[in-house]
């Protein structure tokens, strides 16, 4: 099912005009920037099919920026968050590409903080639902709807059961999963989306794990959040 | 969820003597393991943001950031107050209140997409013109609320409620049927009739393409919404009244997939055709033409990753 609840179809809250080019745009940058892990310093976002052509009149631009600001779908800042990120020190660019894309409502988003560089290639799908297709140029295809755990981690042998064992001993069940490499026994990247947001417990045991480089916890039903880098 | 369509609402609902509300709320529940109480309280705080949105709409400054659209919603609450209607004042008091909702969502004002942002005016135009003139509690639209998401998780499970993939009929037509639906439920209707009403009202925005002028969420968009909720009212007396759908519902919703399936792109949100391709709709394009981007400099340019395995996304 494209749509797995009845809050994908009444709902989100969100500031208008637009569930695809505004709502869904908001939570893109929402997820890169929890990607991230903090504000980012930089970002470069090129826009794909209808969102390079009618993003400005939309404000896709500004819920693009909202959602790098952590902002929520229905943040009133949004109209105005070119402004806000400039307070916050974050330089912005867009670029728009007629390169064909999986989806007509397709942004790149790459972002830079400090030594931190990360990237999220993802589609608005309507309603204000996402796609999101790579992370870090890894293939993925997350929702946003639920807790994601994101692991970078090497490609050996052993690594998903000790991360599997380690989830279940929490009692968390995972929905979905996704594992793609860069090259055998190089960098490997796991998704998991779960049923319960995860325990600091659990991440601290996840992040002790051998071969397992870094973790990062993507959730738009949790708060905003201050910086953590 | 023990549905994907709409003969199974009626038959589940009838035999388990149940609204259409109720087990939308109870498969939510299970579906996201979530607490009755959190989904019903979710549900009502959209409600009251819908709400925010008519009032703000009725007494506020709406004119939207290209300055082309705003105060319909005034105009027409304005209107009525002044005398007679044309279409009785039941139905231009859900039309005043839908333009109001859909120019609160123009101006970048605070809305909840109904399923999406470019019908956000329909349900909430419905909802609170039918609350002021039954006395309804606002527990009774949330379920309301409810009944509609059921409706919509099915269009768009089967079909689709975007304009840019399915055209008008996708977006605002969704928006009609949701809402003649859970208008039949809300008076008091069978879950038959609630699946006639969807059926009634999708046929009657087949092949409504999706041209927003200059590519922006106004024009028509706000006096489709407008237009709109009369329908859903309109769609919802016949269903009570006994008419039926004579082709089933859950066929309309695949012809309306078909039909949106083999539109032109020009129809389908680019603003390449139709309203936005007039002389006038090209004229107001011009005059709100931008500097725009730049191009993706060809060194740093690489393909969305899943482009070549997901070509068939988009459907």
């Amino acid at each position: 099912m494209r749509f797995k609840d009845v809050f994908s179809i009444i709902g989100p809250s969100m500031t208008g005009p637009s569930s695809s080019h505004t709502a869904g745009a908001a939570r893109l940058g929402r997820i890169a920037r929890q990607w991230l892990g903090s504000t980012p310093e930089r970002a470069r976002l090129t826009l794909y099919g209808s969102f390079a052509d009618t993003y400005q009149g939309h404000g896709t631009d500004l819920a693009l920026i909202g959602g790098l600001l952590d902002y929520v779908t229905d943040d009133p800042r949004i109209p105005d968050a070119e402004e806000y990120a400039e307070q916050a020190g974050m330089e912005v660019e867009f670029f728009t590409s007629g390169l064909p894309a999986p989806h007509p409502n397709t942004v790149k988003i790459e972002l830079w903080h400090g030594e931190r560089q990360c990237s999220l290639v993802g589609a608005s799908i309507g309603g204000g639902s996402v796609s999101v297709h790579t992370l870090n140029d890894f293939r993925v295809q997350i929702s946003g709807e639920f807790p994601t755990l994101v692991l970078r981690h090497s490609d050996k042998a052993g690594v998903l059961a000790s991360v599997t064992s380690t989830i279940s001993s929490s009692g968390v069940n995972i929905g979905y999963m996704q594992v793609d490499r860069k090259a055998r026994d190089g960098e490997a990247l796991t998704a998991m989306e779960m049923d319960g947001a995860p325990s600091a417990e659990m991440l601290k045991r996840l992040q002790s794990l051998d071969h397992v480089l870094d973790i990062r916890v993507i959730d738009l039903k949790r708060g905003v959040e201050p910086d953590a880098v | 969820m023990r549905f994907k369509h709409l003969h199974e609402l009626n038959t589940i609902c009838t035999a388990e003597s149940k609204t259409i509300a109720r087990l939308m709320i109870e498969e939510q529940v299970q579906e996201t393991n979530t607490p009755e109480a959190d989904v019903v309280r979710q549900m009502s705080e959209y409600y009251q943001v819908m709400k925010e949105a008519v009032r703000k709409g009725l007494t506020e400054d709406t004119t939207s950031r290209s300055g082309l659209t705003g105060g319909d919603g005034k105009k027409m609450a304005e209107y009525i107050r002044q005398g007679e209607t044309c279409s009785g004042d039941a139905s231009a008091l859900a039309m005043a209140y839908a333009l109001c909702v859909s120019e609160v969502n123009a101006s970048m004002g605070r809305i909840v997409a109904t399923p999406t942002a470019g019908s956000c005016g329909i349900i909430p135009g419905v909802f609170i013109s039918s609350q002021e003139r039954f006395g309804w509690s606002d527990e009774h639209l949330v379920n309301g609320l409810f009944c509609a998401g059921a409706i919509g998780y099915v269009i768009a499970n089967n079909s689709f409620i975007s304009g840019a993939e399915g055209g008008c009929q996708a977006e605002v037509g969704s928006a009609i049927g949701m809402a003649a639906g859970a208008m039949v439920e809300l008076r008091g209707g069978t879950p038959e009739q609630v699946v006639h009403a969807v059926g009634l009202a999708l046929k009657n925005t087949l092949g409504l393409i999706c041209d927003p002028v200059a590519g922006l969420v106004e024009i028509p968009c706000i006096v489709r919404n407008g237009l709109g909720a009369v329908t859903a009212l309109a769609a919802a007396d016949m269903a009570l009244a006994g008419v039926r759908s004579a082709i089933p519902s859950d066929e309309v919703i695949d012809v309306m997939l078909e039909v949106g399936s083999a539109m032109p792109s020009r129809h389908r949100e680019t603003a390449q055709g139709g309203l936005a391709q007039t002389p006038t709709g090209r004229k107001m394009m011009e005059k709100l033409a931008k500097p725009k981007a730049k191009r993706a400099e060809p060194e740093a340019e690489s393909e969305p990753e899943s482009t070549k395995n997901n070509s068939k996304e988009q459907a």
